[in-house]
């Protein structure tokens, strides 16, 4: 089992989660946070030019069982490139193996619990 | 030393009042009591339209939250400064082109009336900014039905000739002295405060607008849900509140219809939220506080063309049915399928509608004995009925067509609806650079 977590940009959300869905991957959790990469932005405040430390991005985190790591892999590559081609700013995937999954309800563990 | 330089300040400013009201243009005096109270509505109004702002704000997704709002910040920009250069004459001048609207070229810039004092004893500064604000809050409520999904600049563009080419002829025909539908009848087509000017015409128009964009990306299998129910609370409660300015103040005086109007105002809306909420109750088994805001309206909507007209007992009653009939129109929409977002057709259109119609079974009988007079001897309310049946239909028409030749036209200039992308980021973002919530995150 392995726990994928997805960095990506707010506005390709819906794009990633129809994807998502279309994969038939559909237990999900989804967060607000803020970040930096190697993206800079400017943004404008009352005229004047900023640049924000900290960027506001969207985490995705999926529990998968390993025969479905590719395609989620997949699916997420390739609906959270901007623009088509990618661009920078356009997040990354982390991938850690998953020690126990424990679904509350019932108490049963592993991978049927995913 | 001080003191008495404050006195003779005040003895300046005195005779300075004292002398400017000798001077009044026309003889006519000003009655004091009568001008504050049409400044106060005139301020009440005003309120509505940031009320509007959060009511629909609250409702629509987090990143579309600022694009909303300023659906109705930029009416109260680009309305207002229409509205001085040439709406006022527009909708108030003597009726031209056959009477397709008025003109009156002391009212265009508004420089003709600077002294000018009405014979209700207002100065008619306060009267047009007074009917400005209608003008201002009319196209903002069109926004509610195409929310989430247009293009900034082409909603900019619409509201300003939708203003001018919708609002301010049917604005004319309704409440302009020689306008037509002021004229139908015995004693004119029925719209205290704008039922069929403001309401059905807006939310007329919004269905038309809504129809011809299509819906949002993702509707209606994608959950789109409110951001903050709490604003959409006090907008709704704004929007009480400022009605009483829309209402009573569409007396144009201080007296005793001014206190009818304001009755009848508080009963329908108090008796549309209860309403809705029960039957809410019974169909959903829950009493929502979007509920309660949705039956506000629809109770404020039904009462606005009635104010004048009708006793708290038949304000009570159209409260109650606006609040049946939007709700069912609502369970519809749903049913069929089409994007009216915020339910401005749902609400305004269809409240407006019932308000015009049915109060025609509730007005007071002093009302119907001037009626029978300035008929000639026979008046019922199955006459009164066909009037306002007529009136609604030319407003539902008139509005339709129009809107649909305006979106048709612009969209061949301006595209109407957001592009996917634009959609997906949010208008926020999209149109104006920035985040509605952005504190809610570390930036």
């Amino acid at each position: 089992m392995k726990l994928i977590t997805a960095i990506i940009r707010e506005v390709q959300l819906d794009k990633v989660r129809e994807a998502l869905i279309e994969a038939d991957i559909k237990r999900i959790t989804v967060s607000r946070v803020s970040g930096h990469g190697q993206q800079r932005i400017e943004e404008m405040y009352r005229g004047q030019i900023i640049v924000p430390d900290l960027i506001p991005k969207i985490k995705i985190e999926i529990g998968v069982n390993d025969a479905f790591v590719d395609i989620t892999v997949e699916t997420i590559l390739k609906s959270a490139r901007s623009n088509g081609a990618g661009s920078v700013g356009d997040g990354k995937i982390f991938i850690t193996p998953l020690e126990e999954c424990i679904r509350i309800r019932t108490g049963e563990r592993g991978g049927t619990a995913i | 030393m001080r003191i008495s330089g404050k006195r003779y300040l005040l003895l300046f400013l005195l005779l300075l009042f004292s002398s400017s009201g000798l001077f009044a243009s026309d003889g006519t005096a000003i009655d004091t009591g009568a001008t504050a109270w049409m400044l106060t509505s005139t301020a009440l109004v005003l309120l509505m339209i940031p009320g509007l702002a959060m009511f629909y704000g609250g409702l629509v997704r987090s990143k579309n939250v600022l694009g909303t709002i300023m659906h109705s910040f930029v009416a109260m920009g680009i309305i207002s400064v229409l509205w001085v250069i040439l709406g006022y004459s527009m909708c108030f001048g003597k009726s031209v082109l056959g009477g397709w609207f008025g003109w009156n070229s002391d009212y265009f810039f508004l420089k003709g009336i600077d002294t000018n004092i009405l014979d209700a004893g207002i100065p008619e500064y306060v009267f047009t900014m007074f009917q400005g604000k209608f003008a201002i809050i009319t196209p903002a409520l069109i926004a509610g039905a195409f929310a989430e999904r247009v293009s900034f600049k082409a909603y900019c563009f619409f509201i300003a000739i939708w203003s001018l080419l919708v609002y301010n002829p049917l604005c004319h025909w309704v409440w302009a002295s020689d306008g037509f539908l002021f004229h139908l009848g015995a004693k004119g087509a029925i719209d205290f405060a704008g039922g069929t000017v403001v309401h059905i015409s807006a939310g007329v128009s919004g269905l038309v607008a809504a129809l011809f964009l299509g819906s949002r990306r993702g509707y209606p299998y994608q959950v789109i849900r409110p951001n903050n129910l709490v604003i959409t609370m006090l907008g709704a409660g704004l929007l009480w509140v400022g009605w009483f300015g829309f209402n009573a103040g569409s007396s144009i005086s201080s007296g005793l219809s001014t206190a009818q109007a304001l009755t009848a105002t508080q009963v329908a809306a108090a008796a549309g939220a209860l309403s809705w909420i029960v039957i809410e109750s019974i169909h959903q088994g829950k009493a929502t506080a979007l509920g309660f805001a949705s039956g506000i309206l629809a109770g404020l909507v039904a009462v606005t063309p009635a104010a004048g007209v009708v006793q708290p007992y038949g304000a009570m009653i159209l409260g109650i049915l606006a609040s049946f009939i939007c709700y069912s129109a609502i369970q519809v929409k749903n049913r069929l399928g089409y994007d009216d977002s915020l339910d401005a057709f749902g609400i305004h259109g269809v409240g407006g509608i019932v308000g015009a119609l049915l109060l025609t079974f509730f007005i007071r009988p002093s009302w119907m004995h001037e009626a029978v007079t300035a008929a000639g001897g026979k008046w019922t309310i199955w006459n009164q009925l066909g009037v306002q049946a007529l009136a609604v239909t030319i407003a539902i028409v008139y509005a339709a067509v129009m809107t649909f030749i305006i979106i048709y036209i612009l969209n061949k200039f301006i595209k109407f609806k957001s592009s996917e992308v634009d959609e997906m980021a949010g208008l926020d973002r999209s149109y104006h650079g920035e985040r509605g919530y952005g504190m809610l995150n570390p930036s």
